[in-house]
């Protein structure tokens, strides 16, 4: 979309914030509760102004005591409130998976539909800053394996505030995971993909709608959030050469858009899935599977799959910088992959 | 005596009628799963905690409820749910596994949901009391005046999700009343080897709010405790810890062979049976005729039996509908 001098650009955290801000004055039985979402603001900006603007009472700062906070809002979802609790960091997941995996992704299904549980979930994904092992990881596998959460995970500013107005408004427990990088926040090293334009009046993108970011004839690459970009990145320099790939921003993995995927390779016949979560039982294997299922003869090489290599992450910039997927190496798979 | 004479009419009733609830509970689970016990076969499969002898915890906080206050009860939930106001047979349909059950047989014995009186229960040691926090939290935020109970088994208040509930609702002064109900026994560990105090209801201040603890499995005692903490909880002010002795007569699940106990421990705990109790005090002080007593008793059974015959009739779910109820549409 050309940007004109009228169109508005916000940071990635300021997208998050003015949606819940928005979904706030909409509606009173939204709130806010986390560690550090008060007068800070959430540690990478995704209630920034919200304190100020809304006060104490429906922007909580929690104690560290994630089994506690995410299962109030578990219980006070239950009660026809619509809370959304921030998990600062997706690595603090084993404090609390009991509350999220156990009750928050079952209790409507267990109660037979009885109890809705209009919640969100957000957290902070992705690594590339040298915050090593454990803050570092997307784990979208982890929670996209379980069923009863939807898991959105939007790539650019104007996803994150579509696709978190309609995490609050949906009746369902949403994981929305929003990537450090994205936030565009001062303290990390800029990139533009952490600026975009956002519309200021309130609007949705639906949760479960892969997007195609980038058309192309030759080859398919799927990922999402900061996969999408360097996705791009390695298209430029493809297209260079003649090569034009399709990039396919997946946005949510649950619900999963399949058919854009399929669509697009049965397009293209060649397909390379990039992740920056493990390698094994992950998200590209997750596509690779689906594809072979519904699209095999339509392929005309083997599916390549680009993921952490099955290590924690690391923390030394050398060695983080060689297990993480970036443009370079997508711009080598592709190209072997479209001249195979 | 400070009980009512109608409250304690409706805790002797509501006793009796869990007592006979669980006893049937054991021949219903008991079906088709012997000579050599399978765990899976019968009309009721899979895990069955029974809560013979845990009548005065339910009904002694109970009592003091509304159908808008929350209870979260654990993995042991029948007499809870059962003084709670649970459909009794959509709750009995549920543990049968059938179409009409509150979960339309996708959550079982413990996974039972009523909204309509705002009851829920959950198979996680402890998992349920952060829920009762955040029931109080919506009721607090809402305006409105409802309470919260949790109600967890002694070996939950070692678990973590049990401290950081009390420390939320203390730090928040949240309407919330958190219940141990101490039979003494995690499974086959008894109280002293898994817990560092005594007793639990000390815990409380390490959280600056009042604890109390109820000794002899009393329900008067404890309606009268429980009075206090709903009240205060009503009025704004803040959280209780409440420690109840207990006594369970049945096994931690039915099949267990309680090699940790002896043989006539249950015998001798037996000797101070709550619902007897209740009964000859009725009698003694005048409150209830013997006529009135047997009326009660009689409901009571029959509400049972009706419960049990509306699960069995009900249909088994078709495998198809395993499908459905993930998300909400």
């Amino acid at each position: 979309m050309p940007v004109t001098s009228t169109q508005r650009m916000l940071t990635g955290n300021k997208a998050v914030a003015e949606a819940i801000a928005q979904e706030m004055e909409r509606d009173p039985k939204v709130f806010v509760m986390g560690e550090d979402v008060g007068r800070y603001g959430g540690i990478f900006g995704a209630t920034e102004g919200l304190f100020q603007r809304f006060g104490g009472e429906r922007v909580r700062d929690t104690p560290i005591s994630e089994t506690g906070f995410i299962g109030a809002a578990i219980g006070a979802a239950a009660e026809g409130m619509r809370p959304i609790a921030e998990l600062m960091f997706v690595d603090f997941f084993g404090v609390c998976m009991d509350q999220i995996y156990n009750h928050m992704a079952k209790i409507h299904y267990m109660s037979g539909g009885n109890v809705r549980l209009p919640m969100v979930l957000m957290t902070a994904v992705g690594g590339g800053y040298s915050d090593a092992a454990q803050h570092s990881q997307t784990l979208y596998a982890t929670f996209a394996h379980m069923p009863g959460l939807k898991v959105a995970a939007p790539a650019t500013p104007y996803d994150l505030k579509g696709m978190m107005m309609s995490a609050i408004r949906d009746d369902n427990p949403v994981l929305l995971m929003f990537h450090k990088q994205l936030q565009g926040l001062g303290w990390m090293a800029p990139i533009d993909a952490s600026v975009g334009v956002v519309p200021e009046e309130p609007y949705t993108v639906p949760l479960g709608q892969a997007k195609i970011v980038r058309e192309g004839r030759d080859l398919t690459i799927v990922g999402l959030q900061m996969t999408v970009h360097w996705a791009l990145a390695a298209a430029t320099r493809l297209a260079e050469e003649g090569i034009e790939a399709e990039v396919v921003d997946l946005r949510s993995l649950v619900p999963l858009d399949k058919q854009t995927v399929v669509n697009s390779v049965r397009k293209t016949h060649r397909l390379l899935v990039v992740d920056e979560d493990y390698l094994s039982y992950g998200m590209t294997a997750e596509i690779a599977a689906m594809v072979a299922e519904q699209a095999l003869y339509d392929l005309d090489a083997p599916i390549r799959r680009l993921a952490v290599p099955d290590v924690p992450i690391p923390y030394s910039h050398n060695l983080e910088k060689f297990v993480l997927p970036n443009p370079e190496k997508i711009y080598e798979q592709a190209k072997e992959l479209a001249e195979q | 005596m400070t009980v009512p004479a109608d409250k304690l009419k409706w805790m002797y009733e509501t006793m009796v009628k869990i007592r006979r609830y669980e006893e049937a509970m054991v021949d219903a689970y008991g079906e088709g799963k012997y000579p050599v016990f399978n765990i899976g076969a019968g009309p009721v499969p899979g895990e069955m905690h029974l809560a013979a002898g845990q009548e005065p915890v339910a009904v002694g906080v109970c009592a003091h409820l509304r159908p808008d206050d929350t209870v979260t009860a654990p993995h042991r939930p029948h007499h809870h749910a059962i003084a709670k106001g649970v459909n009794l047979q959509r709750m009995t349909a549920e543990i049968f596994g059938k179409v009409d059950g509150l979960g339309k047989g996708k959550g079982g014995h413990m996974h039972l949901f009523d909204p309509e009186v705002k009851f829920s229960c959950g198979g996680i040691v402890a998992a349920g009391v952060p829920h009762a926090v955040g029931a109080a939290l919506a009721s607090t935020m809402q305006g409105r005046d409802s309470v919260a109970v949790a109600f967890i088994g002694e070996g939950a208040a070692n678990a973590g999700a049990f401290h950081e509930s009390l420390n939320l609702a203390a730090l928040w002064k949240l309407p919330v009343i958190v219940v141990i109900e101490d039979n003494a026994y995690g499974i086959s560990v008894p109280k002293p080897a898994s817990t560092a105090v005594p007793t639990n209801e000390v815990r409380a201040s390490a959280y600056g709010i009042p604890g109390m603890r109820v000794v002899g499995n009393d329900p008067v005692a404890l309606y009268q405790v429980a009075q206090e903490a709903v009240d205060r909880a009503r009025r704004g002010g803040g959280p209780t810890l409440i420690e109840v002795e207990t006594d369970r007569y049945l096994g931690h699940f039915q099949g267990d062979p309680e090699v940790y106990r002896d043989k006539d421990e249950v015998e001798h705990l037996r000797q101070r049976d709550a619902i007897q109790i209740v009964r000859q005090q009725m009698v003694t002080e005048g409150m209830a005729t013997e006529e009135e007593l047997q009326a009660m008793e009689r409901r009571a059974y029959q509400e049972v039996e009706e419960a049990y015959a509306f699960a069995r009739q009900s249909p088994d779910p078709v495998g198809e509908s395993a499908l459905v109820d993930v998300f909400a549409l």
